[in-house]
């Protein structure tokens, strides 16, 4: 597939922003819980939630620039019957109705509290719209991660290990992103977001390794043989029907060497995994905020150059139909 | 139920693409608007096409044959196409099963052309929406054409019969038939999306003559001559019959 840059920004952008909701709904639950000293800095909340609504925001702006009638994007929540890209259309503003009203409740800091459970744990409204949040967060990631696994004959995404990798990654960066966003804010929660990204940043290599591994491994069930329906082992194209290019052939091939892809996949995986965990090891025991910023800029680069690698890496079976001019 | 398609016989076409041509001609002046010429004169021509013949070559030199292959949208009975829009706009029709685009509904987010194993979908540069084989709906139910015209352009157009058109749903049918006794396929059985279009195999076309066919067979001596005349004294046609 030709990878499209709108579908890139829209899924690692909206993926950094759940991951700093999630970052921030979880330290308010440790607290809550009492894992963490009670914080009491509303903005940090609320500035945070800002942070991670102006990534989602910028996401659904890059998702408009897929379409060919951007005019006509609101008809697109009609199928969430059947379409997982109905269902994200959906989910993504009502997540971002949810992160508003997570940071607009701390910012203005009206927190009363629900119900008391047991010594001193205190239910508090923010916890209870930060744990909506979070399930519609979960459900993003789904919707997004299952556009692409549903598709059966894209081998190469057909695998839960797309939507676990979606959310993993996008964890990641939002917890690195968290830990970059607290180290400036002068919380004393670097070490909490920092810990969980270097988590999360193990947890997302080893499901991005999977996948590779097995896209490496995959075996292709369609051939030009069940394409054209000739049962001989040599075929060969002489004409695919058009002298210039067409659609399929524009929408369906990626045009790079396997070498440009090899460079991607290693340099993604560089950035991704390897540059940031240093980063972070390195940083959290120095308490040096610009080395955060720059572990979560680097691993967001590192996001664009895996998630263009995704795209790139799959073999639509149209492109049988396609073999040579 | 009905459910209208295509059967190609591959061991008729020829690869001449006048299919392709009336498509393109059909479908550009009639109700499915435009589809769009990109750069026609210039170095990379590009175009929107329902409808394309390929063109394979099987086997080895010097033992090939060339198989002329069109290929448009197949029609699925379960259509992957369908239930990925996010708008509805790509849908199928019940009462003949004609996958169709709603092209004032389509955003242009090319999910179906992913979703179609085939690539039988095109997003038209121009009008920014998808497009698609209408199996010329606009033409087989328009009451003022004569009703053998009432087929898709491609059916007509076609100079060597390979199109057929019609009900694959009815066993009866002259498309049923030919699948049943001509061994129609469909593509990709393995997605299981059920294409309605089927296509008829590359058959065999020489015969085996056998030297009795080449010779009379009731001159076993395999030797002509002067038809054998009765004798004189024997029996001739007048004496066994009473007349």
């Amino acid at each position: 597939m030709r990878p499209a840059f709108s579908v890139i920004y829209l899924t690692t952008l909206i993926g950094a922003g759940q991951g700093l909701f999630l970052a921030l709904y979880t330290s308010e639950l440790y607290s809550v819980l009492a894992v963490l000293p009670a914080q009491s800095g509303r903005a940090f909340y609320a500035l945070g939630s800002a942070l991670a609504l102006l990534l989602l925001v910028a996401g659904l702006i890059a998702s408009f620039f897929h379409l060919g009638r951007p005019e006509r994007a609101w008809r697109s929540a009609a199928r969430w019957r059947t379409s997982w890209l109905s269902r994200e259309v959906i989910a993504l503003p009502v997540f971002m109705a949810a992160v508003f009203t997570y940071g607009a409740l701390h910012f203005m800091g009206w927190n009363p509290v629900l119900l008391t459970v047991g010594p001193g744990i205190a239910l508090r409204v923010t916890l209870v719209a930060g744990t909506v949040g979070v399930v519609l967060c979960l459900t993003l990631f789904v919707c997004t991660g299952m556009i692409y696994a549903c598709l059966r004959f894209l081998q190469e995404w057909a695998t839960p290990l797309t939507v676990v990798n979606f959310t993993l990654l996008g964890c990641a960066s939002g917890f690195t992103l968290a830990t970059a966003y607290a180290a400036y804010a002068g919380h004393g929660l670097v070490h909490f977001f920092g810990g969980w990204a270097l988590i999360l940043t193990a947890l997302s290599f080893a499901g991005r390794s999977a996948a590779l591994i097995r896209n490496a491994r995959l075996r292709h069930k369609s051939s030009l043989q069940t394409a054209i329906g000739v049962r001989h082992t040599h075929i060969r194209q002489i004409s695919q029907g058009a002298m210039g290019g067409s659609f399929n052939t524009r929408e369906f091939f990626h045009g790079r060497s396997a070498a440009l892809l090899r460079t991607i996949k290693w340099g993604s995986t560089i950035l991704v995994f390897a540059v940031p965990a240093a980063l972070l090891a390195t940083a959290m025991s120095g308490q040096r905020p610009a080395l955060l910023v720059a572990a979560f800029v680097l691993q967001y680069l590192g996001l664009l150059g895996e998630r263009w690698l995704f795209f790139a890496q799959a073999e639509h079976p149209q492109n049988l139909y396609y073999q040579a001019a | 139920m009905t459910q209208l398609a295509l059967i190609i016989d591959l061991n008729v076409c020829v690869g001449c693409s006048a299919c392709v041509t009336s498509c393109k001609e059909w479908n550009t002046s009639g109700s499915a608007g435009p589809l769009v010429d990109l750069n026609p004169y210039g170095p990379d021509p590009s175009g929107t096409f329902f409808n394309r013949v390929q063109t394979f070559e099987v086997g080895t030199y010097p033992n090939t044959q060339t198989v002329h292959f069109p290929k448009s949208c197949l029609h699925c009975e379960d259509p992957p196409c369908v239930p990925v829009c996010p708008t509805g706009a790509s849908y199928k029709r019940p009462e003949d099963g004609i996958v169709l685009v709603d092209y004032d509904k389509c955003i242009g987010c090319k999910y179906c052309s992913w979703a179609c194993p085939y690539g039988v979908r095109e997003v038209d540069a121009q009008r920014r929406v998808m497009t698609k084989c209408t199996l010329c709906v606009d033409r087989i139910y328009d009451e003022s054409l004569p009703e053998r015209e009432r087929k898709p352009a491609c059916v007509l157009a076609c100079p060597t019969n390979a199109r057929l058109f019609g009900d694959v749903h009815d066993p009866e049918s002259e498309v049923s038939l030919m699948i049943r006794e001509q061994g129609g396929y469909q593509l990709m059985p393995e997605w299981g999306t059920r294409p309605a279009n089927h296509y008829l195999p590359l058959r065999k076309t020489s015969i085996r003559i056998h030297d009795d066919q080449l010779v009379r067979a009731d001159n076993p001596l395999k030797k002509e001559s002067r038809l054998p005349k009765p004798g004189l004294e024997e029996p001739s046609l007048d004496d066994v019959t009473s007349w």
